[in-house]
């Protein structure tokens, strides 16, 4: 099982029955591949569908049923379409419950960096800063270090998505959440210790329990 | 007056250096006619208002593989690597506006409002020279609202007065901007007699639509 396997079979954990869901493009997108068909919950994507599916067979891509990246997708019985500001809407007045992230950086006061790399990479922030001031669940996916560096900070070094405080971190190594107190170290991964966690984060990392072991769905 | 038009026609009234908003998501909802005739026409200096330039050779994206703009303001550019070597080099102005934001800067630039009040970008790079408010203990980003001279919409029918429908999430930002240009030009998939879409159907009052375009009224 890769990393990114192992990250999105532990948020799908986090989803539960009946909520309203959006997930970011790439390693959030893969998270829906580890639920159940029958795991009743709905997902949105930002460009203006409630009830999108995987692409159901070949030949039945439409080009007016896409993804936020625009690659074609499915829609399920009982599909709504709208508009971005109803899209947005539904995003920022605390009707979203669960938005799923990719992040560049999280730090110790929980703020997420995860749109820019000042004279590399400016793609634009799309609707991340909307989904993380709006969303009622922020939940960042990502991996825990990027070619060795530490990617849960002190301080954020990057520009920030949001002031907002994110709510749960899962990485291939760790379930970590963002408190008042500081970040708090849920759970490690199966085969890895609490030393090589703190190894690989620059914050500083709360352990008011002992960790447990990071749950990954079937 | 019939606002059925050929396309040639109907990008004809677009002047070099027009400020255009633009319907599409990633191309979806994209007019396609009417972005291959800018290209033809060989229109300059375009201010273009629209949520991404796509990727190269695909919708927005032709006006940017063209050089046909100067500036896009835009939520999202990270898929067109000609738009962000263009924005490098200094010879394409980027402004980066977050998606919700940009669909109600639109909106309320169509709705007679000045402007939005937001959470987004609060504390944020989003957030420099711009107001903030405090309202009930919460900051909030003054947003101005936005306009353009002529917006370019898709839709998947039209009716011959101009109202339109649209298809799944090719929807968009189309409906938000069909409100806030003084000039609208609607390339639907198809039109159809008036009264062939429901009143309950239609998004776009066809008011707002001055002008339809359609395949065939190429003469």
């Amino acid at each position: 099982m890769n990393d990114k396997e192992i990250i999105a079979r532990r948020v799908a954990l986090e989803l539960k029955r009946g909520s309203l869901v959006n997930l970011g493009i790439g390693l959030p997108t893969m998270v829906a591949s580890y639920l159940p068909a029958d795991a009743g919950i709905s997902f949105q994507s930002e460009n203006g569908i409630i009830g999108m599916s995987a692409l159901p067979d070949p030949g039945l891509a439409g080009a007016d049923l896409t993804d936020a990246g625009g690659s074609p997708i499915g829609a399920l019985p009982g599909a709504c379409a709208f508009d971005s500001a109803m899209s947005f809407a539904l995003i920022r007045g605390g009707h979203l419950d669960v938005t799923v992230l990719g992040g560049l950086q999280v730090d110790e006061e929980g703020q997420l960096a995860n749109w820019m790399v000042p004279g590399k990479m400016v793609p634009g922030m799309g609707g991340a800063m909307d989904l993380v001031s709006g969303a009622k669940r922020v939940i960042v996916a990502m991996t825990h270090t990027a070619k060795g560096a530490p990617k849960i900070l002190k301080k954020c070094t990057l520009p920030l998505t949001s002031v907002r405080r994110v709510d749960l971190v899962v990485t291939e190594m760790a379930v970590i959440q963002p408190t008042d107190d500081g970040l708090v170290l849920l759970e490690t991964a199966p085969g890895v210790t609490v030393d090589q966690v703190v190894a690989a984060s620059e914050a500083k990392l709360l352990m008011p329990k002992a960790p447990g072991v990071m749950g990954i769905a079937a | 007056m019939s606002k059925v038009s050929s396309v040639s026609a109907a990008v004809e009234k677009i002047p070099d250096g027009a400020v255009l908003m633009i319907g599409g998501f990633m191309g979806a909802g994209t007019p396609p006619m009417l972005i291959d005739e800018l290209v033809r026409q060989g229109k300059k200096n375009l201010t273009v208002i629209a949520n991404d330039t796509a990727r190269p050779g695909v919708g927005i994206g032709k006006l940017i593989d063209a050089g046909l703009v100067k500036k896009v303001i835009a939520s999202h550019i990270g898929t067109n690597p000609q738009t962000q070597k263009l924005m490098i080099a200094g010879e394409l102005e980027v402004d980066l506006v977050p998606q919700g934001t940009l669909a109600e800067r639109v909106r309320a630039g169509g709705s007679g409002l000045g402007g939005v009040l937001t959470p987004t970008g609060v504390g944020t790079t989003a957030a420099e020279g711009k107001k903030t408010v405090e309202l009930n203990g919460v900051t909030y980003l003054v947003e101005e609202a936005i306009k353009a001279d002529i917006a370019l919409i898709s839709a998947r029918s039209a009716d011959y007065s101009g109202n339109l429908r649209y298809s799944l999430t090719s929807r968009n930002f189309n409906p938000l901007m069909a409100l806030a240009a003084e000039l609208v030009i609607a390339e639907p998939n198809e039109i159809l007699p008036v009264g062939c879409i429901e009143p309950d159907a239609v998004v776009t009052p066809h008011v707002l639509v001055d002008v339809i375009v359609v395949k065939g009224a190429e003469k």
